[in-house]
């Protein structure tokens, strides 16, 4: 039963939906494969490397890229290091506590990361100073600041936002400063199911509705470079090629829109 | 060899043939019957049932457990049924004259009692009593316990089974529905019960379990 | 995915380095009820991989606050021993686990009865002992038996398989070397009768088409998997098993 911070999601909300769903219309009045509109605003926080402030809907996040030198991993001595982050600030919503990131916020990070290391939207290998000893390392930190749903996308757009905006301090080891080599550009899209249905970029209140989620992140060659099912219920394998279907149409408009 | 009951495993179909469905039996998206357990089919007069291999009491109004106390409170006690959730004692729901806070002297913690399941709500909470015939603080004897989906088995068409290992063993016996038995006689003849429950226990799965523990107990009294 | 490496994973004919054919499946053994405090248990060797499984409950969630109201919550935890990788693993819960206790977590709840038991929880404990590959779908498809083992009433089973992308080809059932220097992986769990989707990741390069022959390959061998699955719980109720009575 979908609940909300502070008891059940009310029941004539509820039918409300479901009932516009079954006309192919959602609750705000959008169609079902529509997303919300989203403002970008890049080098939100200057001091960063590069940033994005996000606002999907009424979802609010906001990405800063942070980039040091540091030592490469020890399998991988020759290419710089990413790492993302996610942060559920408690402003963003009553029951987000302070404290360790949980299985929410590490999810999220991760699905994101993944579709940004998978696209190779950065060529890690030109991020190497030194061969197997300094390389720069790629910080990506994600706060959550006000939260109305599908936040993964929100947060990817955010990050690949930042990604694209950042530059390399070289300077500080005797280089010029120069932009991150940016390539690929990735484009998540999460679903939900509701019913029968499959509705893009669900809202709080659709998310708490869907019965299961699913994220499809794709690049510009429509090639899937992540995926992930979240909650307790299921798809069909027809559902799922759908959804693919669905995520490399609209991700293509989405890319159009935000990063042409 | 023994014949055994067909085996099933959650979510194979169960032919609507072989009776009525009931217990541990749902409806799938599709109308058809399937198992909810791994278990065996048990056909009966009222119709079919999967009865799982093992598991937790589930609780049931009028079941007559036995259960054994985990804390003393003011007023009552919580007690350990073998189930998932805990159940309840209160002082009044016992034959004696009680005072709140004064409690201990009757039933402290470790201490066993067979009682009945008196109310149970819809969050699975309950409360048992011990005002009805038979029931009773129990003392003296031993524990044993079984899963608790296979008490039936132990207690047999009419309590047959049960019936024929007390009289084989000499022993008293109480079996509450929770899969809790309590077991009474010389130590011998206790541990010869416990055996026996322990065969029938092992091979609930099987056909013709009665008769089998029937030779199997009259070669023992041999002996 | 994987990085660049020199090993040849297919050779001229498409077998793989360990012999197998693209649709091929590593040896399966499924065993159950091996451990004794448990409420049930599975053990599954896949591969290289050596998982051991324990399931308790349903019981009363604690802390209160953790309860559900309306069904038991499902908390499996993924753990890899720190001896079961080649580098030394540092122990306890990291990134990765906590992401595959909570994708594991959901698809059990897709086929355990929760709403049956209000306010409890089902601990599944998943302890790779040994880890070479799709732990996370091994540890799956052993915990699935090790719930049914338990008594605990589910839709269905769950049963998965992985499949990925090695040197542009579409394989069935990735090997470490697989794993680590392959392009793509894809693992899909499922209903085992329905084929229903409860838990699908996937991270590398995949076009439609070949996520296509992905699934289908995985979907195939799900029937496999759930055979073994049906045989190790089966087998210990087995004729051979009982003796008359003596």
């Amino acid at each position: 039963m979908p609940r909300d911070a502070l008891g059940v999601l009310s029941e004539i909300k509820r039918s409300f939906i479901t009932k516009q769903l079954k006309e192919g219309k959602r609750g705000d009045g959008r169609g079902l494969l529509d997303f919300r509109e989203a403002t970008i605003t890049t080098n939100y926080v200057p001091r960063a490397a590069g940033s994005a402030m996000v606002k999907l809907g009424r979802t609010r996040v906001l990405a800063g890229v942070k980039i040091e030198s540091g030592e490469p991993f020890p399998d991988t001595p020759n290419s710089g290091v990413l790492t993302t982050n996610v942060e559920l600030l408690p402003m963003a919503f009553p029951t987000f506590e302070a404290g360790p990131p949980n299985e929410t916020s590490i999810e999220i990070a991760r699905v994101v990361d993944r579709g940004i290391r998978e696209s190779k939207m950065i060529d890690t290998q030109k991020l190497v100073i030194e061969p197997g000893k300094k390389v720069w390392i790629v910080f990506v930190d994600i706060n959550i600041m006000d939260f109305d749903g599908n936040l993964i996308d929100a947060c990817t757009l955010a990050a690949v936002s930042a990604l694209r905006s950042a530059f390399i301090p070289a300077s500080k080891e005797g280089g010029k400063d120069m932009p991150l080599p940016v390539d690929q550009i990735p484009v998540s899209v999460t679903m939900v199911k509701i019913g029968d249905e499959l509705v893009c970029d669900p809202d709080l209140e659709e998310e708490q509705l869907g019965s299961a989620r699913v994220t499809v992140t794709t690049t510009e060659d429509g090639h899937i470079r992540a995926m992930q099912k979240g909650d307790t219920g299921n798809f069909t394998l027809e559902e799922i090629k759908k959804a693919i279907k669905i995520s490399s149409d609209t991700g293509a408009t989405l890319r159009k829109k935000y990063f042409s | 060899m023994a014949e055994i009951k067909q085996i099933v495993m959650p979510g194979d179909l169960i032919s609507e043939e072989l009776g009525k469905p009931r217990n541990g039996v749902y409806k799938n998206s599709d109308g058809r019957y399937c198992s909810s357990y791994f278990g065996i089919i048990q056909k009966n007069d009222q119709g079919v049932d999967v009865v799982p291999f093992s598991g937790k009491y589930i609780p049931r109004r009028g079941d007559k457990v036995i259960g054994k106390v985990l804390e003393v409170g003011p007023s009552m006690w919580p007690v350990d049924i073998n189930s998932t959730y805990n159940t309840l004692l209160h002082m009044n729901d016992t034959p004696w004259r009680t005072t709140s806070g004064d409690i201990k002297r009757f039933l402290g913690v470790g201490d066993y009692v067979y009682a009945k399941i008196m109310t149970l709500n819809e969050i699975k909470e309950s409360w048992i009593t011990l005002k009805d015939v038979g029931l009773r603080k129990l003392e003296g004897g031993h524990i044993t316990s079984i899963p608790a989906p296979k008490v039936p088995r132990i207690i047999g068409k009419g309590g047959s089974m049960v019936n024929m290992i007390k009289d084989a063993t000499n022993t008293r016996i109480v079996v509450g529905q929770n899969g809790l038995i309590w077991i009474d006689g010389t130590p011998e003849d206790v541990i010869e019960a416990i055996a026996a429950i322990s065969i029938v226990e092992q091979e609930a799965h099987t056909v013709g379990l009665t008769d089998r523990m029937e030779k199997y107990l009259k070669e023992r009294s041999v002996k | 995915m994987g990085s660049e490496s020199n090993i040849k994973l297919l050779d001229e004919s498409g077998m793989r380095l360990d012999g197998r054919t693209p649709e091929q499946l590593r040896p399966i053994k499924i065993e159950t009820n091996l451990l004794e405090r448990a409420d049930g248990s599975a053990y599954i060797e896949w591969g290289g991989n050596k998982i051991m499984v324990a399931v308790y409950g349903p019981r009363e969630a604690y802390p209160k606050h953790t309860q559900d109201i309306e069904k038991a919550v499902v908390k499996a935890r993924y753990n890899m021993a720190a001896f079961s990788v080649d580098e030394r693993k540092r122990p306890g819960p990291d990134r990765r686990s906590v992401e595959i206790s909570k994708v594991i977590s959901e698809a059990l709840s897709s086929a355990i009865m929760v709403e049956q038991f209000p306010r409890a929880q089902i601990d599944v404990f998943i302890e790779v002992m040994q880890a070479d590959a799709g732990t996370r779908i091994a540890g799956l498809t052993a915990a699935s038996v090790a719930v049914a083992s338990a008594g605990i009433p589910m839709r269905d089973m769950v049963v998965g398989c992985t499949a990925g992308k090695v040197e542009g080809k579409v394989v069935l059932d990735l090997s470490k070397e697989e794993d680590n220097f392959g392009q793509a992986d894809l693992p899909i769990a499922v209903l085992s009768k329905s084929k229903k989707i409860v838990l699908i990741q996937m991270d590398g390069d995949l076009s439609l088409e070949e996520f296509d022959q992905a699934s289908e390959m995985i979907m195939k061998a799900t029937d496999n998997i759930a055979e073994i699955q049906r045989n190790a719980l089966t087998s210990r109720y087995s004729v051979e098993n009982i003796g008359d009575g003596e």
